[in-house]
């Protein structure tokens, strides 16, 4: 090849990756600095503590940032740890051809589609009715659980297929038993798909409103049990912003609290993964 | 066990235990002697449930053994769960239909329905035959009616809203013959569409309306029939386009949901109404 | 012959239970989709889906066409505009960037996937669609659809795109440079290849996400039931539909909608069926 043709697509290459790398970034300052710049106005510590007042036109968003932190944390307790076991064995128990682990994966593609507002119908039906939890943040937590495994599942597997198979192989030449090749070399080193499915699945748990609506439910008061309605705050925002008059202030406080909540949980993500990685055996 | 993972169990240990600690004990203030205690559920539309859950914050005040779950799900909804016994109240944002007689229906507030113009749009009024050629599509200019010259962009809201109901029938339009160019869901995204487009036409809830009107937005509600839309006029009756926004049960309401409906129907309640710009139902 | 140990195979049988705990979801959703379609399937029959007279449900005609059609050009637009960025935009983060700004993007990004649909949709019918009416009215169409649903999506490919990319072998890289290529070879050679299987599930994840979104759609699309004509006509999706309509309706109504939910299942195992035909020789090693 000449080398004339090669610098002009290398160097169109640079273009098009600088242009999207502004292009997404121009996206995220128009988004997050709208957000930000009417936001702001409204944030401050009494608003993240203080229960909502006047069909939370004023007020704050206490009790429906703790309802939202409690759906998070039902959502994964329940997701993780089946998440985690189904990637595991997609990864490192099916063969490629078997019938149930082909079954499986792409079961899980299919529900990764299902549109969140069937999520809210069947989690209503399922955990509120059949299942008797009512509404209640249970209900929401399981019903985004379902929704987010896939994702979590699917970039797990993704993160133990990278591992390099020379691992396995040396552990298993060393007498290792599956389990503990498991927990002390392949868990460690796929950490970096595990916590890409995780922040994901977080923000699309977070992202999440018809799902809600139909499950954990309307009401704005402090949450006294996993059992009680909690409104999160994705709903929180939908509802100032699209029923009631005049909560355009208060809905986009809420939205740079939630965009700041974000900030949070996946800075800490990253910084668990730091701490994990430190324990990744390096070949190369 | 390694150091790292002890430190991860006491991590896990402490957030558990602040979780636990955060979640705010039952500190009720000393119950008055009161008779009145329990749970009751309210479920239904969205246009009521603001005020229905204002309410029951206020109630809640006065009587602390009770607790109120407020849901919305349309007035569809708030009719279906009262019939089979799902909630003690149902929340209607219209009067009953013929074949729904055997609920009770206690209207709470009355709302009207103002067809509303972008604030720049140099039409002051229409008549009803105007209104109903615009949306049926037989005249798509402004300049037909004494404004610009650009093609209406006509607004309608989704099937089985009360709204969209109420409109029809007092066009006397059927709703197949509606051609719309946006369809909404939600008062406020009306309310949005028509402030985003300055040749747009769109008609919602005169209490959302007027808010946003004088809140900055740049929409403008025309009279009907030459009466000012305005809550005012909905008030002294009038505005000849108006509905009542009812609590329904399916027997006579007895207990918590009798003082709480009675409740909702005081005037003890008079300015958590005015402040959603609807209008307290009339005082015998 | 060596024994499997007994904590290997408890291990093995729990992993077993929950895979099969994750596949018992779909399988519960999909029974009870089934379930609740019945009523109207049993009033008006199957074909009622597929005239053309449009979606009226108060006069029993419940014409589902234009609303698939509506679904597959708004998830195959921002599918397709946001794969390219979404890859490119990886290959920036690895490849491109200043090691000081890889973390801040990457976090941006990250940010971006968490913000709720209702933002988006708030977004788009505050900003978007008053610019594409001054385009052309009414503004809310499939342009705004595929706008909004491109940006939604873009982070799930973005982040499993440069997930991807940081698993290949720092080896196989070191070799590209060694052999003297540029960039485009290094990508064409070491890296597309090694990422094929992180990619393709991305893109899958995505499609997903494209098929599924709701609120943000209701917000921008216009929500009219007709074939669009063109990218300025607004359209109404299967998932709109459901949203907008389900808390208000009754009976075979309700039933109606239930069934554009299986709809949208059926299409998408149709889509997964296609992409795993595609990639005919096995992606998963």
């Amino acid at each position: 090849m000449p080398k004339r043709d090669v610098r002009w697509l290398s160097g169109l290459l640079g273009v098009l990756v600088w242009g999207a790398a502004i292009v997404i970034t121009g996206v995220f300052i128009a988004l997050v600095g709208d957000l930000a710049w009417h936001g702001m106005p409204r944030l401050s510590w009494a608003f993240m503590t203080t229960a909502p007042s006047n069909a939370g036109r004023d007020g704050g968003i206490g009790p429906i940032l703790v309802s939202t932190l409690l759906i998070l944390l039902v959502c994964l307790a329940a997701c993780v740890p089946i998440g985690l076991g189904t990637a595991v064995f997609l990864a490192e128990f099916s063969p490629a051809a078997s019938v149930f682990g082909r079954l499986i994966r792409r079961s899980l593609d299919v529900l990764a589609g299902v549109p969140s507002i069937v999520f809210g119908l069947f989690g209503n039906a399922f955990f509120c009715q059949t299942l008797g939890l009512g509404f209640s943040i249970a209900s929401g937590g399981l019903t985004l659980a379902c929704m987010v495994l896939p994702i979590l599942i699917r970039s797990t597997e993704e993160g133990f297929r990278a591992v390099p198979n020379d691992y396995r192989l040396s552990s298993a030449a060393l007498g290792f038993t599956r389990g503990a090749t498991l927990r002390h070399l392949l868990l460690p080193a796929a950490v970096p798909g595990l916590i890409v499915g995780t922040v994901l699945g977080i923000g699309r748990a977070v992202a999440e409103t018809a799902a809600l609506i139909f499950t954990s439910g309307y009401a704005d008061r402090m949450p006294e049990s996993l059992l009680d309605s909690g409104r999160a705050l994705s709903l929180h925002i939908f509802d100032l912003s699209m029923n009631v008059a005049g909560g355009d202030a208060n809905a986009y406080g809420a939205s740079l609290t939630l965009v700041l909540l974000l900030l949070a949980i996946n800075g800490a993500a990253a910084w668990m993964a730091e701490r994990w990685l430190h324990r990744r055996i390096m070949i190369t | 066990m390694q150091k790292s993972e002890t430190r991860l169990c006491r991590w896990t240990v402490f957030v558990a235990v602040a979780a636990a600690a955060l979640l705010p004990s039952t500190g009720r203030a000393a119950a008055k002697p009161t008779d009145l205690k329990g749970k009751l559920v309210i479920t239904g539309a969205s246009t009521v449930a603001p005020l229905a859950l204002e309410i029951a914050k206020r109630f809640e005040s006065l009587h602390p053994d009770v607790r109120i779950e407020v849901q919305t799900g349309g007035s569809a909804r708030g009719v279906a769960d009262a019939r089979q016994g799902l909630s003690d109240i149902g929340m209607v944002s219209r009067p009953l239909e013929p074949d729904e007689k055997d609920l009770l229906a206690r209207p709470i507030a009355y709302d009207g329905i103002a067809v509303i113009l972008h604030k720049s749009n140099p039409v002051k009024s229409l008549t009803d035959k105007q209104v109903v050629a615009i949306y049926t599509g037989q005249i798509k200019n402004w300049k037909d009616v004494g404004g610009k010259d650009a093609p209406i962009t006509v607004v309608n809201k989704a099937e089985g809203r009360s709204t969209l109901d109420l409109f029809a029938h007092f066009y006397k339009l059927k709703h197949s013959a509606i051609k719309a160019h946006i369809i909404i869901g939600d008062n406020e995204q009306g309310i949005k569409t028509v402030a985003g487009n300055p040749n747009s036409i769109g008609y919602v809830s005169i209490g959302t309306a007027e808010y946003s009107a004088t809140h900055g937005v740049p929409v403008k509600l025309l009279p009907l029939h030459s009466i000012t839309a305005k809550v005012e006029n909905v008030k002294n009756h009038t505005y000849p386009l108006a509905r009542p926004l009812n609590l329904v049960t399916k027997t006579a309401p007895q207990g918590l949901a009798r003082a709480y409906i009675e409740f909702a129907q005081s005037s003890a309640v008079d300015d958590l109404t005015k402040e959603l710009y609807f209008v307290p139902p009339p005082r015998v | 012959m060596c024994r499997r140990p007994a904590s290997d195979t408890l291990l093995v049988w729990v992993l077993r239970g929950c895979a099969a705990a994750a596949c018992a979801t779909l399988v519960l959703i999909g029974a009870f989709l089934v379930y609740e379609t019945l009523p109207v399937l049993r009033h008006e029959g199957l074909g009622v889906f597929f005239r053309s007279d449009g979606w009226v449900p108060s006069e029993h005609l419940y014409g589902l066409m234009p609303m698939l059609v509506g679904t597959l050009l708004v998830m195959a637009g921002a599918v397709l505009v946001a794969t390219p960025l979404g890859l490119l935009s990886a290959v920036f983060c690895h490849f491109y960037a200043p090691r000081r700004l890889v973390t801040p993007y990457r976090r941006l990004i990250e940010l971006l996937a968490g913000i709720p649909s209702v933002v988006y949709g708030f977004w788009g019918l505050m900003v978007l669609v008053p610019a594409i009416n001054n385009i052309r009215p009414p503004g809310a169409s499939l342009l705004a659809g595929i706008v909004v649903l491109t940006i939604m999506i873009l982070p799930t490919i973005a982040l499993m795109a440069d997930a991807s990319f940081a698993a290949v072998p720092r080896a196989s890289i070191a070799a590209a440079y060694a052999l003297g290529l540029d960039k485009v070879g290094l990508l064409r050679a070491a890296v597309f290849p090694a990422a094929k299987s992180g990619l393709f599930t991305g893109l899958i994840l995505e499609t997903g996400r494209a098929t599924g979104e709701t609120m943000a759609v209701i917000m921008v699309c216009g929500n009219i039931v007709q074939m669009p004509k063109s990218l300025f006509d607004p359209v109404r999706t299967l998932t709109a539909n459901i949203a907008l309509e389900m808390s208000f309706a009754m009976n075979d109504h309700r039933s109606a909608l239930f069934a554009s939910g299986l709809l949208l299942i059926i299409l998408i195992i149709a889509l997964v069926a296609v992409a795993e035909w595609i990639s005919r020789e096995p992606v998963h090693a």
